[in-house]
C-alpha cells in the first residue's frame, strides 16, 4: 500500500515554499562546505571541475534563454519580438555604448521592453 | 560599483518573488540562507511552474555548482593557518561572484591575518545589502505600474546574460553557454519539469566531450 503524502509536502500547503527554501539552502551550502573540505586537496584545473563547469554554465544559459524566449508570469504577456529587441538593446548598450557597464546594459534592456510594450498597448501598434 | 549592480539584480529577484505568489519573507529567507542568485531564480521559477521537490533541489544544486570551485580556490587565499576552524565554514556561506572576484584580486596583497576580517566585512556587507534589496524589489513591484514591473522582472535574465557574455574567453565556457541557450527553451517545451536539468546535463556533457576532442586534436 502506498503511504499518503504528508500534508506539508502537498503543494497547496503553506509550508511548501518553506520546504523548498530549506532544500535550496541545504544544497547551496553543501557546495560551500564541500569546497572548504576539498580546498587544497583537489586540483581546480582538473577534469571533474571542467565537466561541472560545463554543466553549470549550460544549465544557467538554458535558464536565461528560457526566461527570455518562454517566460512565465507577467512577462509572458509581452511580445517575443519585444523581448528579443530588449535583449539586443541590453547587449548593444553593454558592448557599444558603455565600456561594459552592467548597470547601463540592464537599464537599457528593461527600459526597451517597457517602452515597446507601452507602445503596443497605448498606441495599438 | 559592483555592489550597486549586485543590489539591482536582487531588486529584480524581489520583484520575481512577488510575481511568483510568495511573500517578502520567503524572498528574504532565500537570500539569507541560499545566497546565490542563479539558484534562487531557478527555485522561484520552478516553484511557480509547479515542479517537484526533487526536480527543484537538483536544478538548484546544478545552478549553484559554481560555488564549489569558487570556494576551493578562495579558501587557501583567506586561510593563513592561524584562523579558527569554524571561520572558513562561515566565510564559505558568503561566497558569491562579486565578493569572490574582489577578494581574489585584493587579498593576496594583504597581510595574512587581516584577510579573513576584510572578507567578512566586505562580503558580509554585500550579503546584508542584497537581503535589503530583495525586500526593496518586492515592495517596489507592488508600488509601480504593471509595465514597470515587466522591466523589474526582466532584469533577472538580462543581468545574467550580460554577466555571461562579458566572460567568454574560454572555449568550453562559450560553447556551454551557446549550446545551453539553444537547448534551454527547446527542452523546456519537451518537459517543463525536467527541461532545465536535461539542458545542463546534455548540453554541458556534450560540450565537455567536444572540447576535449578539439583540445586533443589540436595537441596531436
Amino acid at each position: 500500500m502506498r503511504a499518503a503524502v504528508p500534508e506539508a509536502l502537498q503543494e497547496s500547503s503553506v509550508y511548501w515554499p518553506l520546504i523548498l527554501l530549506a532544500a535550496g539552502a541545504v544544497v547551496t551550502y553543501a557546495w560551500r562546505a564541500l569546497g572548504v573540505l576539498l580546498s587544497g586537496r583537489i586540483d581546480p584545473d582538473g577534469a571533474v571541475f571542467a565537466w561541472v563547469a560545463c554543466v553549470a554554465f549550460a544549465l544557467l544559459a538554458g535558464l536565461v534563454a528560457r526566461m527570455i524566449v518562454l517566460p512565465m508570469g507577467i512577462v509572458a504577456e509581452t511580445a517575443l519580438l519585444d523581448r528579443l529587441l530588449a535583449a539586443g538593446a541590453a547587449l548593444a548598450a553593454f558592448f557599444l555604448l558603455s565600456r561594459r557597464n552592467m548597470l547601463i546594459g540592464v537599464a537599457a534592456g528593461s527600459g526597451t521592453l517597457i517602452l515597446l510594450t507601452w507602445a503596443r498597448t497605448e498606441l495599438g501598434l | 560599483m559592483p555592489a550597486i549592480v549586485m543590489c539591482a539584480s536582487f531588486v529584480g529577484f524581489g520583484a520575481l518573488v512577488r510575481h511568483a505568489g510568495l511573500s517578502v519573507w520567503h524572498g528574504m529567507l532565500s537570500t539569507a540562507t541560499g545566497w546565490g542568485l542563479p539558484g534562487q531564480i531557478a527555485l522561484v521559477e520552478m516553484y511557480a511552474a509547479g515542479a517537484s521537490l526533487f526536480a527543484i533541489s537538483l536544478a538548484v544544486a546544478m545552478a549553484q555548482a559554481r560555488l564549489l570551485p569558487m570556494t576551493i580556490t578562495l579558501m587557501p587565499v583567506l586561510n593563513t593557518g592561524k584562523t579558527p576552524r569554524w571561520q572558513p565554514f562561515a566565510a564559505a556561506h558568503l561566497v558569491a561572484v562579486t565578493g569572490w572576484a574582489v577578494a581574489m584580486r585584493e587579498c593576496p596583497d594583504m597581510p595574512g591575518e587581516s584577510r579573513m576580517p576584510y572578507y567578512f566585512a566586505f562580503a558580509g556587507t554585500l550579503w546584508v545589502l542584497t537581503i535589503v534589496a530583495t525586500a526593496a524589489g518586492y515592495a517596489l513591484a507592488g508600488a509601480v505600474p504593471a509595465m514597470v514591473n515587466l522591466g523589474l522582472v526582466f532584469l533577472n535574465p538580462l543581468y545574467f546574460m550580460l554577466l555571461f557574455v562579458g566572460d567568454v574567453r574560454r572555449r568550453a565556457r562559450a560553447l556551454s553557454l551557446g549550446f545551453g541557450a539553444v537547448c534551454g527553451p527547446l527542452m523546456h517545451l519537451a518537459s517543463p519539469d525536467w527541461g532545465l536539468l536535461a539542458t545542463g546535463l546534455i548540453a554541458g556533457t556534450a560540450v565537455y566531450v567536444a572540447d576535449r576532442q578539439l583540445g586533443a586534436r589540436r595537441r596531436a
